[in-house]
Order: structure tokens, then C-alpha cells, then sequence
């Protein structure tokens, strides 16, 4: 398979164009709803049923607590209705899941990583699928993107407690904005291909003698919502390479976008609430940088075709679909790690040695560009108060950002926040390579092998999801080590930011004087996006070195 | 209210949330979505199924259709699919996930690449990557046109065919346009050998049933 530049830098260029004549609209339609007061009929309907009180407002610690209530409570639910798959309806005759890839895969679909230790064809029926995980695919998008509200109303708002509520953020969030995009974009899947049906189908093949039962299920709707959400989990395992997830190129492309549109819009939505819009625009200015220049990147690695195997079968191929190829496959790949989403129409595992470097760098970057629905912002908002910081540092001056002054307490809560998946991805990874016989019977020899395990973790901390598959971590031991790294590295950065939130809200709102440093135009979008690679490299570049660039640069 | 109440009445309203949302979601988004699908694209939403000249379901427009003796080798009669790592199982679905400097990876590449030049009785070099990879999803219907054109006087032979009247089913079952110009030129295998069996069929001499 040869690597079409042409198609790559039409695909990119388009992708690039769509976006950014969309943001503004989109980013616009994003912000009223946030800031919405008026509730529909149903929507009243909906929080009478639940018992919320949608005039009232919460503090960032009543905000937090309605987070880690919503999700421990879904944790729970979707781990035990897991366990009863046996005596449910529409689940054919699988028995319940195994204790531990139902916890796994409960932290993990909740945490808005979608890390799969299941093979979802022999392990989850049509229930669990539909009605717990695809549930989940709207809920975790909708909680990453409340917390980042919550933050841009803590910048925006002064001499206050209150951040809104939580349960009216995510009810708006999850029917207003993504179920009905989810709605459209599931019906364009299914005029592509994608299957939607609950049953499957007996096809006899006479003249060759071949008979199949080609299976059905709710995939498009499912689908839909895997790329919106950033979420990533596949309805089968071979995810976005199977021909019923994804059936062709177009529809591959469809599914980039969809996993980009929400992410690169929000920075619309934070400017036009924070009443400036060129701190929208700086901040989409890094993330578009981000992500071109890491598509660029992985476009060269796929093309270099690096690999002994790869070499001896004369080009690209294992791993690959006939019908993508190796440019689909790179931007896809590099999309799906960039916005914590992890879905794959391409084996990463037998990607070149450098590209599933880059791969494993986009997800070090801390999934911010432009990352994951709202995890992406108030993950680069966070880098921004670095930066500010450092750039005070440089000019002598006391930090603000956006008027409000970042002081101990708010650079506590940002160092800390930029130390957790670090901290998480390199001791898990480290304690995983060191323990004797977790990983003995793991297929990969030499650097790929620490590779795989380092990607795993750096999936799993990062809430992104994709894997290097040939590791196996269906076991206790292995099962218990991702879903501590996927639940720590999704609640303990969004306990600290909106710890940050309620921190700013508090404060009142200081004048732009000549000392103030300006936190938009070029200088600070290169100071962010310096301050993005240099900490993402200096916390990672030693595991690099011994996983994809020892394998990239030595054979 | 002490802390304790409140965590309780928060949990409370978490499970209300999530088991209404879960009627919309889980429930009423996908069924919506599977009335539109019935309704306005019925073949795609129901696996791309196509029949056979009696109406019979034969098989999926999306999927390899493929198999492979115990010994490993195919029916020589058919266009060959890539690769699987599942045999082409659509129960299943899967890539190797072999890293591109395995040693393992590289015998089997080896040993695909022998047995493709062995059944087309053609040089090694021949063989182009995607005879000797396995797919994605290892239920890729597709391969290269190179692949194709190394098989069809094979397919030809075996059925009775002139080879012109097998490339040119060839180069109808080959993507173009958009398509293959965001991906790549891809020959359906799975359809490809539904027409040859069917010009077969038609080629015969009319036989007593």
C-alpha cells in the first residue's frame, strides 16, 4: 500500500476548513446553552422525575460531589447489570461478565475512556451494549463537558460561590446538544453502511459452499456517539476497522470530524462567555497547531513504512483495511489519540515504530489538542495558567489570567493537576514491567513490548482508550492497575479543576493595567504550545526512548 | 444537613438521572435511529445483504467471505481474501496486533508470501503487501487490484472463463472515484466472486434439471 500524499493533504486541508467554518456557528449554539435559564417542557418533566431543583445553584464543592455522586452511582450500576447479562433480556445466551472486566470496563466507559479488556462479540449482548455502555458514551462526554463549563464560569463570573448545577449542565448538555447531533450523524452511518438492526443474518454462499451468520445490532446509533463523545469503545473489537463500524473511506473521514467538532468548538463558547474572544481564538489557534503538526507527523511516520515485517511484505498492510489504506489510517490514528477518543481503523500495534510513537505523544500531551468533549479545554486552560505563570515569572509581575490573579492557591491546583497522569502512567507502567510474571506470556519481544505496556497505561490514565492490542489485561491484577489509572486520571484532574473553579469565582475582577501580560495573539499561543511540549517531553522522553524510539531508531 | 445526607441524596438523584436518561438514551435514541434506518436505507441498516440469482440471502456486501482448509489452504475455484487473524470469522473480529519488527509477524509474511506465489504460479516479487498482510478487522472483503489481476487467470481456468470476461468482472467490482481517491482502489472480493460463480452458471450449456 502506497501513502497518497495528495489524498492526505486534501483530507487534512478539509477537515481544517469544515471545522473552522463550523466553530463559530457551533461554538456560538454551545455557549446558549450553557448559559441558558429557560428549561423545555420535557426538560422540566425530566428534573421533576429526578428531584432536582433546577433554580438553584451549586458551590465547586456540591458541583464535585454531584460528579463523583453521578459517576460512582453509574459505576455501580453498570458494573452490576453486567454481572446479571445472564438473566436480562436481548443479551442472546451470554452469561453475566466476568467480575473483573466488569469493573474494568464500568470505570473505563464512565471515565470517558472506553478501554475495552473485553472482546465485545463473545462478552456483551445487545443490552449491555445499548442500554449501559452507549448510555454512558452520552454521559461521560456530557460530565467532561460540564466541568470545563463550570471552569470558564469560575474565570468568567466574580465575588461568587455558585458555578451553576450540575444535574441542569448535564441534562442540557447530553439532550441539547449531543443527542441530537448523535441523532443525524447515526442516520448518516447507516445511509453509509453502518449496520442498525437487533438481529443477525444467515448468508449461504452455494457456489463456494461457504454459509455465514453476518451479524446485526444496534452499531449506528452506538457508533455515533462513540466519535462524537470522544469516547472510543467499539461495538465489535475490531472497532472503527470493521466494516460495520466503518464500511469506507468517506464514512472513515465523517467519523474524524465527528470526533473533532465538539472539542475544537468549545473554544468558541469559552471566549464568547468569558466576554473575549480572542482567548477563544488563542486557544484554538494551539490546538489546530497541535493537532496539524501532529497529523503531519504521523502522516511522514505511517509513509516511512519502517518494520522488518513490514519491509519483507514490500509495504504497508498488516493491520490495515483495503479500503482506507495508509492515509486514512494516519489521520485517524492521529485524531482518535489526540481527542481522548480511542477508537482505531487501523491496528496502532502495527503501525511503524515512530508512528505509534507519535500515537503514544499525542495522548502524553494530556489530550488537549483539541483532546477530549471539555476535558480538552479545561485541560489547555490549565497549561494557560503555566503559562502565565511562567511568563510572570519572567516579567517580574504577579500572574492573572483572564483578570483574575493566579496565586498559590491556583498554581497548587495547576502544577498538581499537570503532575497526576504523569505520576500515574510512569509508576503503573514501571511497577507493570518490574513485577515478575504479569505480563510472561505477552507475545511482544524487545522494545514493542515495553511499548505496549506503556501505551496501555498512557491510554488508560489519559482517559483515551486505544490500545496497542496485543497486550492482555483481562486478568485481576492487570484489570485492577487500568481501572486505577483510568479513575484516577479522569476524577482527580477534574476534583482540581473545579477546586480552581470555585477558586476564581471567588475572586474579584482585576483591571488590565501595562503590567498585565496579554494572554492572547502570537506570542502567547507560542508560549502555551512551548510550555504544552516541553512538559509533556520532560516527563515522558525517558519512556520514549525505551519503547517506540529505541524500536524506531535502531533496526 | 449533615455530609453523610447529603452524599445519600445526591446518590439518590444520580440514580434518577441515570435511569431516566437511560430510556432516552439507551432506549429511545437507538430506536429511532433503527425506525429511520428500516425506513429510508433498509439494505445498509441490515448488513448490505445480497441474494443470489434464487433470492436466497448470500452474503454480505461488507464482509469477507472466505475459508481455508485445516492445512490452511484456500479454494483455488474463488478470488482470494487478505489475511485474517480470525479466518475470516464475521463471530469474530480482530487484527494480529503484531508489531511491525516481530519475528513472528515476519515468518508469517514469509510464509504468505510463498504460498501466494505458489497458488498464482508467479514470482515472489510479485506479490503484493496486501496478499501477505492481515487486515484490520481481519473481515476485510477487499484487496489491491494487483492482487486481483495475479488471480484472475487462475479464477478463469477453474470455472471455464476467458480471462477477459474475469478481469473485466474485475474492474467492475473495483472502487473509483471519491472513494479510492481518499482511501485507495479497492477490489470487493466478496462480490467479485458472487458475479464470477453467476457468469459460470450462465456460461454452462443448458443441462436437463
Amino acid at each position: 500500500m502506497t501513502f497518497n500524499y495528495m489524498s492526505f493533504v486534501v483530507q487534512v486541508a478539509a477537515l481544517l476548513v469544515v471545522l473552522a467554518a463550523l466553530h463559530k456557528p457551533f461554538g456560538i449554539y454551545l455557549a446558549r446553552v450553557f448559559e441558558g435559564t429557560t428549561s423545555s417542557r420535557p426538560e422540566r418533566l425530566f428534573y421533576r422525575l429526578a428531584g432536582i431543583d433546577a433554580g438553584t445553584e451549586q458551590t465547586w464543592s456540591v458541583y464535585l460531589r454531584s460528579v463523583l455522586a453521578f459517576s460512582a452511582v453509574s459505576i455501580l450500576a453498570v458494573f452490576a447489570l453486567q454481572r446479571l447479562q445472564g438473566i436480562l433480556p436481548g443479551s442472546g445466551s451470554l452469561p453475566g461478565v466476568d467480575p473483573w472486566v466488569a469493573m474494568n470496563t464500568a470505570i473505563s466507559f464512565v471515565t470517558n475512556t472506553n478501554w475495552q479488556a473485553y472482546v465485545p462479540e463473545t462478552t456483551v449482548g445487545i443490552f449491555v451494549q445499548m442500554c449501559l455502555l452507549a448510555v454512558q458514551n452520552f454521559l461521560s462526554a456530557a460530565v467532561g463537558i460540564v466541568v470545563a463549563v463550570a471552569l470558564i464560569r469560575g474565570i468568567a463570573r466574580t465575588g461568587t460561590q455558585r458555578l451553576g448545577n450540575f444535574w441542569v449542565d448535564l441534562a442540557r448538555t447530553s439532550f441539547r446538544i449531543l443527542l441530537p447531533i448523535a441523532f443525524v450523524a447515526a442516520v448518516v452511518l447507516v445511509l453509509g453502511g453502518v449496520v442498525q438492526n437487533f438481529w443477525a443474518t444467515g448468508v449461504t454462499n452455494q457456489a463456494a459452499g461457504i454459509s455465514q451468520s453476518i451479524p446485526g445490532g444496534p452499531v449506528a446509533s452506538q457508533e455515533a456517539i462513540k466519535v462524537l463523545g470522544t469516547n472510543g469503545g467499539g461495538y465489535f473489537n475490531a472497532n472503527s476497522a470493521h466494516p460495520f463500524e466503518n464500511p469506507n473511506a468517506l464514512i472513515s473521514l465523517f467519523e474524524v470530524f465527528l470526533l473533532l467538532l465538539i472539542p475544537s468548538a468549545l473554544p468558541y463558547a469559552f471566549g464568547r462567555m468569558v466576554g473575549d474572544q480572542k482567548q477563544g481564538y488563542t486557544v484554538a489557534a494551539v490546538m489546530g497547531t497541535l493537532w496539524l503538526a501532529s497529523v503531519s507527523l504521523m502522516g511522514w511516520a505511517v509513509a516511512s513504512g519502517q518494520g522488518t515485517a513490514t519491509a519483507a511484505a514490500g509495504g504497508l498492510g498488516e493491520g490495515f483495511e483495503q479500503r482506507f489504506g495508509p492515509v486514512p489510517g494516519a489521520i485517524f490514528a492521529a485524531s482518535t489519540t489526540l481527542t481522548s477518543t480511542g477508537a482505531v481503523n487501523t491496528a496502532h500495534d502495527s503501525l511503524p515504530p515512530l508512528a505509534g510513537g507519535v500515537a503514544m505523544v499525542n495522548m502524553m500531551l494530556g489530550e488537549v489538542a483539541p483532546g477530549g468533549t471539555g476535558s480538552g479545554l479545561y485541560g489547555l486552560l490549565i497549561l494557560s495558567i503555566i503559562s502565565v505563570f511562567i511568563a510572570g515569572l519572567m516579567v517580574g509581575r504577579t500572574p492573572e489570567y483572564l483578570g483574575k490573579k493566579i496565586g498559590p492557591t491556583e498554581m497548587k491546583l495547576a502544577a498538581l493537576y499537570i503532575l497526576v497522569t504523569p505520576v500515574l502512567v510512569l509508576a503503573l507502567a514501571g511497577i507493570t514491567v518490574l513485577l515478575p510474571g504479569i505480563l510472561a506470556n505477552a507475545p511482544a519481544t524487545g522494545p514493542h513490548h515495553f511499548s505496549e505496556v506503556l501505551y496501555a497505561f498512557t491510554s488508560g490514565a489519559n482517559n483515551n482508550g486505544s490500545a496497542f492490542g496485543g497486550i492482555t489485561t483481562s486478568g485481576p491484577l492487570l484489570s485492577v492497575m487500568m481501572g486505577l489509572a483510568m479513575l484516577l486520571g479522569r476524577f482527580l484532574p477534574i476534583a482540581l479543576v473545579l477546586a480552581l473553579a470555585g477558586s476564581l469565582a471567588r475572586q474579584g475582577q482585576i483591571p488590565v493595567s501595562a503590567g498585565t501580560v496579554p494572554t492572547h495573539g502570537p506570542l502567547f499561543c507560542g508560549l502555551l504550545l512551548g510550555v504544552t511540549v516541553i512538559l509533556t517531553a520532560l516527563s515522558y522522553f525517558p519512556a520514549l526512548a525505551l519503547g517506540p524510539l529505541a524500536e524506531g531508531l535502531l533496526t | 444537613m449533615n455530609t453523610l445526607t447529603g452524599y445519600l441524596r445526591q446518590a439518590g438523584t444520580a440514580l434518577r438521572f441515570l435511569a431516566l436518561a437511560s430510556l432516552v438514551l439507551g432506549l429511545a435514541y437507538p430506536l429511532a435511529v433503527f425506525g429511520v434506518g428500516q425506513v429510508v436505507a433498509p439494505f445498509q441498516a441490515n448488513g448490505s445483504i445480497i441474494r443470489d440469482a434464487s433470492g436466497a440471502p448470500a452474503a454480505s456486501a461488507l464482509i469477507a467471505q472466505a475459508s481455508a482448509d485445516g492445512n490452511g489452504a484456500r479454494d483455488p475455484r474463488w478470488f482470494h481474501a487478505r489475511p485474517s487473524a480470525v479466518m475470516w470469522d464475521p463471530a469474530a473480529s480482530s487484527a494480529s496486533n503484531l508489531g511491525p519488527n516481530e519475528p513472528k509477524l515476519l515468518e508469517a509474511v514469509i510464509a504468505n508470501r510463498s504460498a501466494v506465489a505458489a497458488a498464482e504460479g508467479t514470482a515472489a516479487s510479485d506479490v503484493p503487501a496486501d496478499a501477505v498482510t492481515a487486515s484490520g478487522s481481519g473481515l476485510d472483503p477487499d484487496i489491491s487490484p494487483e492482487y486481483a489481476r495475479l488471480q484472475v487467470a487462475r479464477v478463469a481456468a477453474a470455472h471455464g472463463l476467458d480471462t477477459e470476461t474475469v478481469a473485466s468482472l474485475v474492474d467492475r467490482h473495483t472502487s473509483s472515484g471519491l472513494l479510492a481517491f481518499l482511501g485507495q482502489p479497492s477490489v470487493n472480493v466478496t462480490t467479485l466472486n458472487l458475479a464470477v460463480a453467476e457468469a459460470a452458471h450462465a456460461s454452462q450449456p443448458a443441462q436437463s434439471e
